[in-house]
């Protein structure tokens, strides 16, 4: 790369040339009045290509998208006032996930700022909740340090979105240019190795247990660490799960994984989770929806180790009594040295026996003879037909448990969804950032008619840039997840969750240039698909008609017990 | 619940005490008093919070102000020996029939009269908490016009050293 140190460049050349240092590909963004200059930039060059959403929020999605299927920053670029706060639920989104993102807001001009300002808000402010660190840049000469440090900070310790709040007039000024080769932060210095003496005694727990668990989340996703989770659990020999962000950490068919487990978690994962007596928790954070009730989930005793590079992760809603902080690669690669020195496994063939039975309980089946598609079919032919292989995002509600129950994920950065906020209107915009970072690969989309709604528009997003989603609505005219709720808690009264005049799905998707198939019946499921999957090219919005009544099980209502599961056989 | 007095150390940077205030507020910890000033190197700021919660909340709050990019360093003060002080100014009536008195509580309290007018005196008293708080209840509470209070800021005793 040629350095133009003492080159006077202007601060839209700046931040540009920032991207370009970075290796950035895709800026997802959408132009207005703040960012002009950095636009007319980007249209000068073609190292860094631009990807124009229809709302941006679907710029913050997308580039969330691109991020999680990748593990590098994704990047998007939004003007100041609406074109911020359009973007605030898709990076509080990849806030709540911790993904590493750079968002470049455009700004009013420094002497308008604080004056109500046209397109003015106070984004540092409006943001700061909702990100890992903001700036706002007063002066060019901070430009390119203070990009540096952005990208440094989204990719290095927990990662998380930063956001980067640049004045109109600091893009019009100059400055000489010289892209930091390297950040130093006194405030800043995550760690990485784990502490020795917790290791040592994290092994020695380990080796003791008589009927341990293993419990992984989006930390060994986000950390590229599922190679030796990988030799861990098979060195050990212990069951293992995942929660809803760890999916494909470890592969699903394995016979040592026990499935998801929390709110809508298989009965054995929950029972098992209940029940252990030492508890490996890796990139983890025992979240309400994962644990339930903490007061109930502390009634069984057990001695719990807990791996995070987030120290504030730690003995947050549960007290453990081996905190390891520290990369969570690093630390499983410590931890499986000292467990091989050792030698010899504990036996736990009465626990596996007791998972065994657990497991007998089938907590996953449904009706196959239902003359009406039922959901969960859908997303199991869909599994058969990509051969397990494609990229799934999804939206939120009970098609995203049933993605997650029944799509069998074998590889990590393969399952792409929001488990933190629980955005709809996630899946599509995601997708498009995971079809432009993996090209030819498969990418699906699983989605509600209701949540599906919430970014249509980028129907069009997916027209101009050719990506070649498959859209696979399971269409139950109902908010399922709000339904299933009512139903359960709400004495059958179903508020505002009937979703009533609906458009023809399959005429909205031909509208916007993209082939569409209704499909309401079980025998059309598989073919439909084969045919959707042979369109390389194509995008192919898949409108299945679903059982309005089917709810995801196993459920534990709030604020219960994680082993106080409703079944479907309890019913 | 009990109260702690935690010590930060700070970048000096526009924004550093609004994430400060803000982490508090998102999370809903209390906050008794906050105060901030730049220390000898104007680079960093030194900030004294007092709250109060349970051991779990404020391992908490300490965790939560470390993962914060412009913290360099956390301290619960509360954990060891410590001095605390806190400064008021007060301003009461005190015409000619009650300089005398108003006077003599002030020598009392080890407080000084930094202004003077024809019917008011400022105090300015320096102290823990409590011992502010006994002046203001020493004084006729109808000869108060006005107080204003820094907050506490805090120090470890002997060797017990912040900094960088």
């Amino acid at each position: 790369m040629d350095r133009v140190k003492g080159v006077a460049l202007t601060g839209a050349e700046i931040v540009v040339r920032c991207l370009q240092e970075e290796g950035v590909e895709y800026v997802f963004g959408y132009p207005g009045g703040a960012v002009l200059f950095i636009y007319d930039e980007l249209f000068k060059q073609d190292k860094v290509k631009h990807v124009l959403v229809r709302h941006e929020q679907g710029a913050a999605h997308a580039a969330d998208g691109y991020s999680r299927s990748s593990n590098k920053v994704g990047v998007c670029l939004v003007t100041s006032g609406p074109g911020v706060t359009n973007a605030v639920t898709g990076i509080a989104t990849a806030y709540m996930d911790s993904i590493p993102m750079v968002i470049i807001s455009g700004q009013v001009p420094t002497p308008a700022i604080g004056l109500d300002a046209f397109q003015e808000v106070d984004t540092v402010g409006i943001t700061r909740p909702c990100v890992k660190h903001n700036f706002l840049v007063k002066n060019v000469k901070d430009l390119a340090g203070t990009m540096k440090k952005a990208f440094y900070l989204a990719q290095t310790g927990r990662p998380g979105p930063v956001l980067v709040d640049i004045p109109k007039d600091v893009t019009m000024q100059s400055c000489e240019f010289a892209y930091p080769e390297a950040v130093s932060m006194r405030s800043y210095n995550p760690v990485r190795k784990g502490h020795a003496g917790q290791l040592r005694k994290a092994a020695q727990l380990l080796l003791g247990a008589k009927r341990p668990m293993i419990y992984t989340g989006g930390g060994v996703i986000l950390s590229d660490a599922a190679k030796q989770l990988n030799e861990i659990v098979k060195l050990l020999g212990f069951p293992c799960t995942s929660t809803l962000m760890g999916l494909g950490g470890f592969p699903a068919s394995d016979p040592q994984f026990l499935g998801m487990l929390g709110m809508h978690g298989t009965y054995e994962a929950n029972m098992a989770m209940q029940n252990c007596d030492v508890l490996l928790a890796i990139g983890a954070r025992f979240d309400d929806r994962v644990i339930g009730n903490p007061a109930h989930f502390a009634q069984n005793p057990r001695k719990i180790i807990h791996i995070d590079i987030d120290p504030s992760s730690i003995s947050k809603r549960v007290r453990v009594d081996v905190p390891i902080v520290g990369h969570v690669p690093d630390v499983l690669q410590d931890l499986t040295r000292l467990l091989s020195a050792e030698g010899a496994k504990p036996d736990i063939a009465s626990w596996w026996k007791q998972i065994g039975d657990w497991r007998a309980r089938d907590c996953l089946k449904y009706d196959r003879n239902s003359k009406i598609i039922k959901p969960q079919f859908v997303i199991e032919k869909l599994y058969e037909v990509t051969q397990g292989d494609a990229f799934i995002t999804s939206d939120v509600g009970q098609h995203q448990m049933w993605a997650a129950q029944f799509y069998k994920f074998e590889k990590p950065r393969r399952w792409i969804n929001s488990g933190g906020l629980g955005t709809m209107g996630f899946g599509l915009p995601a997708a498009m950032g995971v079809q432009l970072v993996n090209p030819g690969a498969t990418v699906a989309c699983v989605t509600g008619e209701s949540s599906i709604q919430m970014c249509l528009q980028e129907l069009s997003t997916c027209k101009q840039y050719r990506l070649p989603i498959k859209i696979v609505n399971l269409n139950n005219r109902y908010m399922g997840m709000v339904r299933q709720w009512q139903e359960f808690f709400h004495g059958n009264r179903y508020s505002q969750s009937y979703m009533d005049a609906l458009p023809d799905f399959v005429k909205l998707a031909e509208g916007y240039g993209h082939r569409g198939v209704l499909i309401d019946k079980p025998a059309d499921v598989e073919p439909a698909l084969r045919d959707a999957f042979k369109r390389k090219d194509e995008l192919v919005f898949l409108d299945f008609i679903t059982d309005q009544t089917e709810n995801v099980y196993p459920m534990v209502p709030g604020g219960k017990g994680i082993s106080e599961m409703i079944l479907a056989e309890d019913l | 619940m009990s109260r702690h007095i935690i010590s930060v150390l700070l970048e000096n940077e526009a924004g550093a005490l609004s994430r400060v205030s803000g982490l508090f507020s998102a999370r809903a910890y209390n906050i008794e008093s906050l105060t901030v000033a730049p220390t000898e190197d104007p680079s960093m700021s030194r900030m004294t919070i007092v709250t109060a919660g349970s051991e779990d909340v404020v391992e908490q709050i300490t965790k939560q102000l470390n993962k914060l990019v412009e913290v360099v360093k956390v301290v619960d003060l509360s954990e060891a020996e410590h001095i605390e002080r806190e400064m008021m100014l007060i301003k009461v009536r005190a015409g000619v029939k009650e300089r005398e008195d108003m006077k003599r509580m002030a020598d009392i309290f080890r407080a000084h009269v930094i202004d003077v007018s024809d019917n008011t005196y400022t105090i300015e008293l320096t102290g823990d908490g409590r011992k502010l708080d006994a002046f203001i209840q020493a004084l006729d509470q109808g000869a108060i016009l006005e107080t204003v209070r820094t907050g506490a800021c805090g120090i470890g005793r002997g060797n017990r050293i912040l900094r960088v």
